[in-house]
């Protein structure tokens, strides 16, 4: 089976997944990322016309706010135009079929789809039927992946760590619903991580996860004893419905962050969450802004990263 | 009209017939295999050098989709699908839209398929008014419209006490009960296989413990009633083992399961390709093999093609939100072929699960060459090779996992009752 993310040349058509992404691709994208962060502190991102006279549409057909605005921002400091298009709430409200839409914004000559969808697999659906010049990139579908979060962890995680080959990594909570987590886990397997874990109750955990290349555990204290990196996951309000959790404050006593917990990881450990918190539920506050946190970089590295995927899927050169 | 089938390979399994013989055909019947009946002239001579003369297939499940869905297929399309993949006699599922949960609906399908006066339609009754699972329908009634066993399709029998007494009042008369096992709360949401596919695709999963359940469930109450129990598109290797148990034990059950579970597994999901969207979910590979084993030592007794034209629409969409169902009249042989190949089974034994043994499932005198039999056959060349393709299917509904697969086996002829009703190449 043809890859899809990858045109014959084998160079980037589309990011959909960090799930059978080369590994040069991945360390090209994290290499770019360096480029658009000011050499001297590693924080302010420089305007640069690589996109200039570019479209990008951000299609969302599910609410997001942070997600399309660091996606916005990205395509602007690459001096793209950038259209955001809140489909939940038009189109498909009035029965028009996600096909109908894409062949819509495509006559509206897009150079690059940002699209988000509830559907796991929609992103791959879209990039199938769109035009062989647009591009899509995959801002989440579904329980299915999220990439450009993966790799923005991934460029945090190096920002920190420097080397992958020598780290444990812990991902905790909803395993089974997150999208996140599956990008997380192909992008840190990708990377040549040794040993990544999964610290969830079974309810939350899907079927033959350790065949994604994880360890299980159950025990939060167990699961994070030595490890180098805390992936935290959040927990959606909705899981204490459906007989899967009893209680968010069972859940936190068990999952929760706190610093007692995290004193079983190793003292250089660093904490991170895609965000946004629920504090008290999946992580404590103290721990939320305590000095092992990083999480505040990992939105200022977002946009870094987002910026290379888009500039690196126009075929620009740096 | 005298037929004369001369030169071919006749194939009964019933008769355990594998052999060169001449087939001739009066009055709509079987008049005599191998010598020429006395005094019999032939108005027309069919010449099967090369070809396999079998009787016609005897597919367990195919959606007309009439009424309702219309605008899925009609009677017409799909009758002529079904004589293209050499399928004399379907049973009808009843989740139409309406259900046939009326004598009055049964009556104009029967009627509607009789004046195609193609392939014989056997409808299977709803179980319950509109397939709610609350109130039983008249299957007496039903019956007499020409019903010939009842059922749930896919829709959920969740109160234990109606599918109770669905069983009891259905044994009453000595119908037979058609059921696909499935825990409806287990499966909520489910679009695949709760296994490593579902895991890595993020896809929301059916557990093969939805099958197993549910079929410990019908099985207990099959034993309790005496009620005579058909299983419904076996799917998991648990479910096979259930089955065999139960068999051993003396239970009267029979069961079939679906020629795409037979080929496919979860893996061809692929990049959620929602061609493999289907009821129930394809699950591992161990499942597939499973199910093959059930095949073969008779466990499972028939292959169905669980015909489900699906309109383009309706699969144009991401995974979860596609349409589950593939068209399959036309497939039914060559993947029956297919399967004989890949296990080494002899033509006879393999046509049984197409052709005998749906028919003893049914209890139709058919599915064999016996003289005096109905001249239900399907003529076909085994080496013909031809490519599933959307445009080479009669069906209107397109979608296939099987598209773009290079198959082995083409129809040449199908009779019903007598009647060429099909030849490839020419409109009858």
């Amino acid at each position: 089976m043809k890859n899809p993310q990858l045109n014959k040349h084998g160079e980037l058509q589309h990011l959909l997944t960090t799930e059978g992404l080369p590994v040069q691709i991945v360390r090209n994208i994290l290499d770019r990322a360096t480029t658009f962060l000011d050499a001297a502190d590693g924080r302010e991102i420089q305007k640069v016309p690589l996109l200039h006279g570019k479209s990008v549409f951000n299609v969302f057909f599910e609410n997001s706010t942070r997600t399309r605005t660091t996606f916005e921002i990205a395509a602007k400091r690459l001096s793209a135009d950038v259209v955001n298009l809140n489909i939940g709430l038009s189109s498909t409200s009035k029965g028009e079929t996600l096909l109908d839409t894409v062949d819509n914004l495509c006559a509206m000559h897009a150079d690059m789809f940002v699209v988000r969808h509830a559907q796991s697999g929609a992103a791959h659906f879209i990039a199938r039927h769109v035009a062989p010049d647009v591009h899509v990139i995959n801002a989440g579908d579904g329980r299915h992946a999220h990439p450009t979060q993966a790799l923005l962890d991934m460029f945090t995680i190096r920002h920190y760590k420097k080397e992958f080959h020598n780290l444990r990594v812990a991902i905790v909570g909803d395993i089974l619903h997150s999208r996140v987590a599956r990008s997380q886990i192909h992008a840190l397997t990708t990377l040549g991580v040794p040993e990544v874990r999964v610290i969830a109750p079974k309810t939350l955990l899907p079927a033959m996860v350790e065949n994604l290349g994880v360890r299980v555990y159950h025990d939060m204290v167990q699961g994070l004893r030595d490890v180098d990196v805390v992936l935290m996951l959040r927990l959606q309000n909705e899981r204490m419905t459906g007989a899967l959790l009893p209680s968010a404050q069972e859940y936190f006593k068990n999952y929760g962050l706190t610093e007692e917990k995290l004193a079983r990881a190793r003292p250089d450990a660093i904490v991170m969450h895609p965000g946004p918190m629920n504090r008290g539920i999946e992580i404590d506050s103290s721990v939320a802004d305590g000095p092992r946190s990083v999480i505040m970089s990992q939105v200022t590295f977002g946009i870094a990263v987002r910026m290379a995927v888009m500039s690196m899927l126009a075929g620009a050169a740096v | 009209m005298n037929i004369h089938i001369k030169n071919g390979r006749l194939i009964d399994p019933q008769n355990r017939i594998d052999a060169q013989q001449d087939l001739f055909i009066a009055a709509g019947k079987i008049a005599a295999v191998g010598s020429v009946p006395a005094g019999f002239v032939a108005d027309k001579v069919i010449d099967a050098s090369g070809l396999i003369v079998a009787p016609g297939l005897i597919d367990l499940a195919a959606r007309l989709r009439e009424p309702g869905y219309e605008y899925k297929a009609t009677l017409e399309s799909e009758i002529e699908a079904a004589v293209a993949g050499g399928v004399t006699s379907l049973a009808y599922p009843p989740d139409t839209d309406p259900p046939l949960d009326e004598p009055g609906l049964v009556e104009m399908l029967k009627h509607r398929a009789r004046n195609l006066n193609r392939a014989h339609v056997y409808p299977v009754g709803a179980l319950t008014t509109a397939l709610k699972g609350q109130e039983l329908t008249e299957m007496a009634e039903l019956s007499d419209a020409g019903c010939v066993a009842f059922s749930q399709a896919d829709a959920p029998l969740t109160d234990t006490r109606v599918l109770m007494r669905a069983m009891q009042y259905a044994a009453t008369f000595g119908f037979s009960v058609w059921l696909r096992p499935q825990d409806s709360f287990l499966a909520k949401d489910g679009v695949a296989h709760d296994g490593e596919v579902a895991t890595r695709c993020g896809l929301p999963a059916i557990p093969v413990s939805a099958e197993t359940i549910a079929l410990a469930t019908m099985l207990t109450l099959a034993r309790d009633t005496g009620v005579k129990l058909h299983v419904c598109r076996l799917s998991s290797a648990a479910g096979v083992e259930l089955i065999r148990a139960a068999k051993q034990q003396g239970l009267k059950v029979t069961c079939d399961v679906s020629m795409n579970h037979v080929h496919l597994s979860e893996m061809d999901i692929g990049f959620f390709d929602p061609n493999c969207r289907l009821i129930p979910p394809l699950r591992s590979l161990r499942d597939r093999a499973a199910l093959r084993a059930g095949l073969l030592d008779g466990t499972i007794d028939a292959i169905c093609s669980n015909h489900a034209p699906v309109d383009e629409d309706a699969k144009q969409l991401p995974f979860g939100e596609a349409e589950a169902g593939a068209t399959g009249l036309e497939l039914l042989l060559p993947l029956v072929l297919k399967w004989a190949q890949q296990e080494k089974i002899g033509l006879p034994d393999a046509l049984a699960k197409a052709t005998l043994q749906p028919a003893q499932v049914l209890g139709l005198d058919a599915g064999h060459l016996s003289v005096g039999a109905a001249a239900d056959l399907c003529v076909f060349d085994p080496e013909a090779y031809w490519k599933v393709e959307p445009g080479a299917l009669k069906s209107q509904g397109k979608n296939t996992p099987f598209n773009g697969l290079e198959v082995q086996g083409r129809v040449r002829y199908t009779l019903v009752d007598g009647q060429v009703v099909y030849q490839s190449g020419l409109t009858v």
